[in-house]
C-alpha cells in the first residue's frame, strides 16, 4: 500500500488530494513498517510449516503438505499445551477483571489523599519486568529461598516442604499469581477510565429512588462501562494467551506447565524444527484469531468505538 | 463533601493499607533477596539476617560483570533506539489520523490494533530462521527491527488519541496567516503535542524493555542479550551456588530507574495507557 493515485473520483478538489497525499506520505512508513515487522514474518511461517525443515539438516528440506500440522495436532503434548494456556487465560483474566474492577472503585471512590497513593502503588507492578516479577514470585515460594512457606505454615497443606514448583496445580498457581499481580494494574486504568464516565447524575438518581449499593452497581453502573470492560477483557485474554515469560523463568515448563508459546520456542529455537515449529505458532496465531473473532462477533466488542475511533 | 465517620475512615485505611502490601510486597521481597549473604539465602526469612552488597559487587564489578553490563548497554540502548523509531514514525501517522481526511485511516488503525495483539512467538521462527541468514542474528538491530512491532502499534493509537485533543484551530490560524501545512505542523503543533509524544515514548519504552521473547530467541552472546534475557542465563559465583541473589540485584538495578519513571510521570501514562484504549 503506497500513495493511492490521484485521479479516483473526479468529484474530489485538487485540495482532497493533496490532503489524501499527504496523509498516505505521512502514515505510509509507519504503515509499511507494520506490515513489514509482523505479515511478512507470519506468511514465511505459514510457508515454512508446510515444509518438513530442521536446521540441524537443512538440505533435507522437503514440502510435506500439511504433515506437520496433522503431527501437531495429534500430538497430546500440543493439547496439553493448549488446555494449560487456556486455563491460565481464563484464570487470570476472570481473577484480574474483578480484582482490576475492585481497584478501580477503590481508586473511584477514595478521597484525593488516598487516591495518589493508591495510583501509585498499583503502578509499581506495571512498571516491572515481567521476567524481574517471575523471580520476585519464584524466590518468594522457593523451598529454599521463599518466605511463603514459613510465614502461612498455618494454613492446611503448606508446610517447610512445600514445594511449589514440583507439582502442577501449585506451579500453575504462582506463575497465575505472577502474572496477575503484574497486569493488574492495566486492567484497572482501564476500568478506572470506564467508571469516570458512567453519569453521575444516573447513580445520584438511582441513589435517590432507594437503589442499593448492588442495585445501582448492577443496574447503572456495570451497563455503562461495558464497552471499557469488553475491550480490557479482550486485551488482556489475547496478552495472557501468549504468556511465555513467568512459564520459562519459573518452571521452564516442567511438571505439566508448558504453554503454547513455550512449546512453539522449544521446537523452534530449542530443537531447531523450523517446520513443526512454524506449525505451532501458525496455529497459536490462529487461535488468537480465533478470541477476537470470538469476542467480536459473539460478545460485539466494538473496538474501534471503544478506542475512541469515531 | 460529606465528612467520614470514624468506621469509614478505619476501612479506607485497612483498603489502602491492603493495596499498598499487595502491590509491594513482591517488590521488597526481591529487594530484600537483593541484600542477603549467599549463604543466608536458605534461612526462609523475607529480610536478611545481615545486610550485604557482595550482590551488587558481583554484578557491577565482580564475577557477573561481564554476563550483566553488557545486558544492561544493550537493553538501554536497543529499547532507546526501537522507542525513538517508533515514536518518530507514529507521530507522522498520527498526525495525519487526527488531523487529514484521507482513506485508509481506519485501515491504518485496525492494522496497528491487529499487529499489538499478534502473538510475539509465532513472528519468531520465521525471523530467528532469516536474522541467521542475513546475519542479524545476535545484533542490535536485529532486535530493534522486530521492537518495532511493540512499539510501533501502541506509539500509534497513544499519539492518535492524544492528537485528537490538541487545539487545531491554532495550525489553521497559522495557515491563515501564511504559513505552510508543514511550518504549521511544527511551529504551531509540535509545542502543544510535545507532552503526548512524550509520555507515548515512555510507554514504548518500558514495552521495549519488557521485552523476554525476541531477547532470548534472537541472541547468543552478550554483543545483543537485553537484561530480561540475560537474568535466565545468569549462572552462581561457584558451580554450587544457586545465582539468587546476584539475579535479584540485577533484578533491583533494571527495575528501580523505571518504577521511578513510572512514578515521576504516572498521570501522563496513566491518561496515555487509557486515552488510547476508552473513548473520553
Amino acid at each position: 500500500m503506497s500513495t493511492p493515485t490521484g485521479g479516483r473520483g473526479r468529484g474530489r478538489s485538487d485540495r482532497a488530494r493533496d490532503e489524501a497525499r499527504l496523509g498516505w506520505w505521512l502514515a505510509g512508513p509507519a504503515f509499511v513498517v507494520m506490515l513489514a515487522v509482523t505479515v511478512y514474518p507470519i506468511l514465511q511461517a505459514f510457508f515454512d510449516s508446510l515444509f518438513s525443515y530442521r536446521l540441524t539438516a537443512p538440505g533435507d528440506k522437503a514440502f510435506n503438505g500439511g504433515r506437520n500440522y496433522v503431527v501437531v495436532l495429534s500430538d497430546p503434548v500440543f493439547w496439553r499445551a493448549f488446555l494449560v494456556t487456556l486455563v491460565i487465560t481464563l484464570v487470570t483474566v476472570l481473577v484480574e477483571v474483578i480484582l482490576g474492577f475492585f481497584l478501580a472503585l477503590v481508586m473511584h471512590r477514595a478521597i484525593r489523599s488516598l487516591r495518589g497513593v493508591l495510583r501509585t502503588a498499583i503502578l509499581v507492578p506495571y512498571g516491572i519486568i515481567t521476567v524481574v516479577s517471575a523471580f520476585a514470585w519464584f524466590y518468594a515460594f522457593d523451598i529454599s529461598s521463599g518466605f511463603v512457606n514459613h510465614w502461612f505454615d498455618w494454613v492446611p497443606g503448606i508446610d517447610a516442604d512445600l514445594n511449589w514448583f514440583a507439582h502442577q496445580g501449585t506451579s500453575l498457581f504462582v506463575i497465575m499469581a505472577s502474572e496477575i499481580w503484574k497486569t493488574t494494574p492495566f486492567i484497572s486504568l482501564l476500568l478506572l477510565a470506564g467508571l469516570s464516565q458512567v453519569p453521575g447524575e444516573l447513580e445520584e438518581a438511582a441513589q435517590v429512588d432507594g437503589a442499593t449499593w448492588a442495585q445501582r452497581l448492577q443496574r447503572v453502573v456495570l451497563p455503562n462501562m461495558r464497552a471499557a470492560i469488553m475491550v480490557a477483557v479482550l486485551f488482556r485474554a489475547l496478552d495472557a494467551f501468549r504468556i511465555f515469560d513467568n512459564v520459562f523463568i519459573m518452571t521452564n515448563g516442567a511438571n505439566g506447565t508448558t504453554v503454547l508459546s513455550l512449546l512453539a520456542y522449544r521446537t523452534s529455537i530449542g530443537r531447531l524444527e523450523i517446520g513443526l515449529g512454524s506449525a505451532i505458532s501458525v496455529l497459536l496465531f490462529l487461535c488468537v484469531i480465533g478470541i477476537c473473532f470470538v469476542a467480536i462477533k459473539l460478545f460485539k466488542v466494538d473496538l474501534a468505538s471503544a478506542r475512541g475511533e469515531a | 463533601m460529606k465528612t467520614l465517620t470514624t468506621r469509614m475512615k478505619v476501612g479506607w485505611a485497612v483498603i489502602t493499607l491492603v493495596v499498598l502490601v499487595w502491590a509491594l510486597l513482591p517488590v521488597v521481597s526481591i529487594v530484600a533477596t537483593s541484600f542477603k549473604l549467599p549463604s543466608q539465602l536458605d534461612l526462609g526469612t523475607f529480610w536478611p539476617k545481615s545486610w550485604t552488597t557482595t550482590n551488587y559487587e558481583q554484578i557491577l564489578v565482580g564475577s557477573a560483570k561481564d554476563l550483566f553490563l553488557p545486558a544492561l548497554r544493550n537493553s538501554i540502548g536497543i529499547s532507546l533506539v526501537a522507542t525513538f523509531v517508533a515514536v518518530v514514525l507514529a507521530t507522522l501517522a498520527a498526525y495525519a489520523i487526527a488531523r487529514l481526511d484521507f482513506r485508509g485511516k481506519r485501515l491504518i488503525l485496525t492494522t496497528a490494533l491487529g499487529v499489538s495483539i499478534f502473538p510475539v512467538i509465532s513472528i519468531v521462527t520465521p525471523l530467528f530462521n532469516l536474522w541467521r541468514n542475513i546475519g542479524l542474528y545476535d545484533t542490535w538491530l536485529g532486535l530493534i527491527i522486530p521492537y518495532l512491532s511493540l512499539t510501533l502499534p501502541i506509539s500509534i493509537w497513544t499519539l492518535a488519541a492524544f492528537f485528537r485533543q490538541i487545539p487545531w484551530e491554532l495550525e489553521q490560524a497559522a495557515q491563515v496567516d501564511g504559513a505552510t501545512p508543514w511550518q504549521a505542523f511544527r511551529k504551531a503543533i509540535v509545542p502543544l503535542a510535545a507532552p503526548g509524544v512524550f509520555t507515548t515514548a515512555l510507554i514504548a519504552f518500558f514495552i521495549a524493555w519488557n521485552d523476554f521473547v525476541y531477547g532470548i530467541s534472537l541472541t547468543s552472546t552478550s554483543a545483543a542479550r537485553p537484561v530480561p534475557a540475560a537474568l535466565a542465563f545468569f549462572t552462581g559465583a561457584s558451580q554450587f551456588e544457586e545465582p539468587t541473589g546476584a539475579i535479584s540485584a540485577a533484578a533491583v538495578v533494571v527495575t528501580v530507574p523505571v518504577v521511578i519513571l513510572v512514578l515521576a510521570f504516572q498521570r501522563q501514562i496513566v491518561s496515555g495507557l487509557t486515552q488510547g484504549a476508552v473513548k473520553g
